[in-house]
């Protein structure tokens, strides 16, 4: 396997001008004979999907949920990334390419993320003129406010539901396309396998989630842009349905999956309560601008907040990261919060959260304008808690969130099979170890709006339309393989639900691949996840049929495929003996407690190839160079 | 606690429906209530019998897939709260609960809780959008809006779409769902140029898709898990007249997009 990354020569400012007009192109006339797969319909898919239908492509679109407005792009908060510099604070296109590249921990390509920072500008001016209502100054200009990892305010923003806004205007687009007829749009239809002929990604298996019915669609080309494997841990921000089978499957295709064991842990979440927990729900890191995190000095100090006096309070962050104090990048506000509940300061009845308190903002600038900013989350936050945050300090705790990981790409964001092309959180390209707040939606929308129409071009052009053969044997294989699957999945009969694998994986992945890891833990999960793997092909018991809507069903096949999952994640974080971004390695710290990056040995994208289920993968490394940003180890002191 | 409840059963479109009674042991007031459904469903799988199919999926009350009916109102007692907002905190030791689908002839049930609102996709489809091609757009700044018209705009572009405001009007009129994206659009200059198209398109489809008709019942705007106003509905009749009495052509609007 080769991991070429095409990145185009010549200076970083000009490679995506000069590859674009490299890119062949499709004529007019000839884009509509040709036929586009997208799995996915969250703000990487939709955006692809309603593109690629504008410029006359017919394009299928698939989605498990009953619409494509509910991807769960939709839940994303905070808002968006762009280097406008409206607010003259001195950020450029380069800076936020440097942010990006610096938050990322330097484990992501330069020129991927120099692209990104570039489209960046355009994607909001595109968001804009689609309708969608991002915040105003009384002027009548846009709005902007801070994020972690950063020192400028360059984040746009619609209340605390900025991904549901970007969400519903592409989702809009794609409803056009699909009344004009250029996107067949097929909701309740879930991915099961990638079929791929004469090296050639020419396709997909589906089940339609309520007949029931396992079948095959062809295409010239495939996107998958199906999300993040956050739920492997089971608990997590993800919505329930998020899933990693999509592009786990296109790994056991031929799909290299870079960097797996990069996740993050986004540090404001509200605690779990009990066992019967089903989920973690973020609360916005733009909490953090006027949030102040904080624990008691003393360790077992188990009174009321407010009871607690300020020189008794110790406010960590500001502490040990003064400039920039509460505002410090995800991961590192996650271990920070760990080590303090560790050293048993956490608060809550586990013992497991810190506070977030307004107290000083409300103070200072009014409870009504708190209300302004945030009163969604304060009240979403009193619906789950029973608490009440403009009175008492909110507990938070860090909670997986975000997967930095996912199938390899190259510049032109096509996967190691040629004709598959991974967007968005599905695959590996842009935030290196550790993604920055208001980065996702920035990157879903650039993959979609402003890449693929012009690298589809490329590879489309090369390729006859319709050119696929739906009888070969491949293609036939794949269905039948998934029918087999499903068949065997309810032929088991056992003891034990679904549910109680899942949680019984995420307990091990979130205490052996989680916040910290070490050889020891990894060494263990690595053992007990194929040990429950076993189990559970011989006792999970899913009932009813498979030609019918089956919700049991639908979960198992998810389930049995993060069981495989994991345990690549395992490996990929044994493998990598430094701390980099999300991955922290206890082995790998400095004397303060802080990540040990190892860029001699480990400045590469570490890709793994699938061998077959009783061989063990095999890893390929795509060395990083960095040939505008120094190298240096991060300091957000 | 422990929680008595009678949930509807349907095994397909086609099949009857029936209530069935079951009981919840050990509900912890911190649970939402979908992890009491689930918890109901873990213990159903236990004895061999088909869990409670029901839609969900973030669970944190944006995605708009949850859709139950609780004690005869959508997503339960609690204003401005989806069923997965719906904490147990909520209820009584001892309560009977009654938990339905979202009823409307246009929202068919697919089994148990889950029903089919592909209807609101084609609402939208016919003319729930500004039609811009990517590519297109003018430099973001260059078109000043009022803060306070952008602040309405999203008041409506709230919207979750999950069909509450169908499931508590009597005769299952989707005018709140459609009114909201039409004043969202409609506020915004953006908006302008299909404002009267967008209209007509979406009433007409609404029509189309067996929604029944608006009578001011309000039943809507208490349901609505996001408080979107009936002053959006006063907005669409305005257009709406407004655009019949100047239409030219094709009522349908929208829908040719490519």
């Amino acid at each position: 396997m080769e991991l070429n990354a095409r990145i185009p020569s010549g200076p970083l400012e000009q490679k995506w001008d000069r590859h674009k007009f490299a890119l062949k192109l499709v004529n007019p006339a000839n884009k509509r004979k040709y036929t586009v797969i997208v799995v996915g319909s969250g703000l990487a898919g939709a955006s692809a999907a309603a593109s690629m239908g504008e410029l006359g492509y017919q394009v299928r679109c698939f989605c498990f949920q009953d619409t494509p407005r509910r991807a769960h792009s939709i839940a994303a908060q905070g808002g968006i990334n762009a280097a406008k510099n409206y607010q003259n604070d001195g950020d450029s296109i380069y800076r936020l390419f440097y942010d990006t590249v610096k938050g990322g921990d330097f484990r992501a390509r330069e020129a991927n993320v120099y692209r990104l920072a570039q489209v960046s500008v355009d994607i909001i001016d595109h968001c804009v003129a689609q309708g969608v209502p991002f915040a105003r100054e009384y002027g009548g200009l846009l709005a902007n406010r801070s994020f972690g990892g950063a020192q400028v305010s360059r984040t746009f923003y619609a209340r605390g539901q900025t991904g549901q806004q970007l969400l519903l205007g592409a989702y809009s687009a794609l409803e056009r396309q699909i009344a004009g007829g250029t996107v067949a749009m097929f909701p309740r239809t879930e991915m099961l396998d990638l079929i791929v002929t004469e090296g050639r990604a020419v396709g997909i298996v589906t089940r339609d989630l309520v007949s029931g019915k396992v079948e095959s669609h062809f295409a010239d080309a495939v996107v998958l842009a199906s999300g993040g494997y956050g739920n492997v841990f089971y608990l997590s921000t993800n919505a329930k349905g998020s899933n990693v089978t999509a592009t786990y499957r296109a790994y056991k295709r031929g799909a290299a999956f870079a960097n797996p064991c990069y996740t993050q842990i986004h540090p404001t979440c509200i605690p779990m309560s009990g066992d019967y927990q089903s989920k973690l729900t973020l609360m916005s890191e733009s909490l953090r601008n006027d949030g102040r995190v904080w624990v008691p000095r003393a360790a077992g100090d188990k009174r009321a907040p407010g009871d607690i006096a300020e020189a008794e309070r110790d406010y960590y962050l500001e502490r040990k990261y003064p400039s920039f104090g509460n505002l410090c990048p995800r991961d590192i506000a996650s271990r920070a919060a760990k080590e303090v509940c560790d050293e048993g300061r956490g608060v809550g009845e586990t013992g497991l959260g810190v506070y977030l308190d307004f107290a000083d903002s409300i103070n200072r600038v009014g409870e009504d304008k708190i209300r302004e900013r945030y009163g969604n989350l304060f009240d979403m936050y009193e619906r789950i808690t029973g608490e009440n945050p403009y009175r008492v300090p909110m507990r938070i705790f860090p909670a997986v969130h975000y997967t930095m990981g996912g199938l390899w790409v190259d510049y032109n964001l096509m996967s190691t099979i040629p004709g598959l092309f991974v967007h968005g959180e599905a695959n590996f390209s842009d935030h290196g170890a550790n993604r920055l707040g208001a980065s996702a939606l920035m990157q879903g929308l650039a993959d979609g709006y402003f890449v693929i129409p012009y690298t589809i071009g490329n590879y489309l052009a090369q390729v006859k339309p319709g050119s696929w053969r739906a009888d070969s044997a491949d293609a036939k294989a794949a269905c039948v393989d998934a029918t087999a699957r499903v068949d065997r999945l309810l032929s088991i009969n056992g003891t034990r639900t679904v549910d109680s694998f899942h949680r019984e994986l995420g307990k091990i992945m979130w205490s052996d691949c989680g916040m910290a890891r070490n050889q020891t833990g990894l060494a263990e999960a690595l053992q007990r996840i194929p040990e429950l793997r076993a189990e559970f092909w011989r006792s999970v018991r899913v009932l009813g049929r498979g030609e019918e809507f089956n919700q049991s069903l639908e979960k198992a096949g998810r389930v049995a495929d993060f069981l495989e999952f994991g345990e690549l994640m395992c490996r990929d974080a044994l493998h990598r003996e430094e701390s980099c971004g999300g991955h922290f390695r206890t082995e790998h710290q400095t004397a303060d407690g802080e990540a040990r990056r190892d860029d001699d040995q480990f400045c590469y994208v570490g890709a793994w190839e699938y061998r077959g289920d009783d061989r063990a993968p095999v890893l390929h490394k795509e060395p990083l160079v960095f040939e505008n940003v120094k190298l240096a180890t991060r300091s957000y002191k | 606690m422990r929680i008595t409840l009678k949930v509807w059963r349907q095994s397909g479109p086609h099949a009857t429906g029936r209530f069935e009674t079951y009981q919840a042991d050990q509900v912890s007031p911190d649970m939402s209530f979908l992890e009491m459904m689930d918890v109901v469903n873990e213990d159903l799988i236990g004895k061999g019998k088909e869990p409670i199919a029901f839609d969900h999926d973030c669970r944190e009350g944006i995605c708009g897939m949850c859709s139950m009916v609780i004690n005869g109102m959508p997503h339960g007692p609690h204003r401005a709260t989806t069923t997965c907002q719906l904490h147990m905190r909520s209820f009584k030791d001892g309560d009977r609960v009654t938990v339905e689908p979202f009823r409307a002839r246009a929202f068919p049930v697919l089994r148990d809780l889950a029903v089919d609102r592909s209807s609101l996709d084609r609402v939208m489809q016919a003319g729930g959008f500004i039609g811009v091609a990517t590519g297109n757009a003018p430099e973001a700044n260059a078109a000043p809006i009022a803060k306070d018209a952008v602040d309405r705009a999203m008041d409506a572009a709230q919207c979750i779409g999950c069909g509450a405001c169908v499931a508590a009007c009597p005769n299952a009129s989707a005018m709140l769902f459609t009114a909201a994206k039409v004043s969202h659009l409609g506020l915004l200059p953006q908006g302008q140029p299909e404002r009267y198209r967008r209209v007509l398109g979406m009433v007409g489809q609404m029509d189309i898709e067996g929604f029944g008709g608006c009578t001011n019942f309000g039943e809507c705007q208490e349901a609505c898990p996001k408080e979107i106003g009936v002053w959006t509905i006063a907005r669409l009749n305005g257009d709406f007249l407004k655009g019949s009495l100047t239409a030219r052509g094709d009522k349908r609007g929208g829908g040719d997009a490519a």
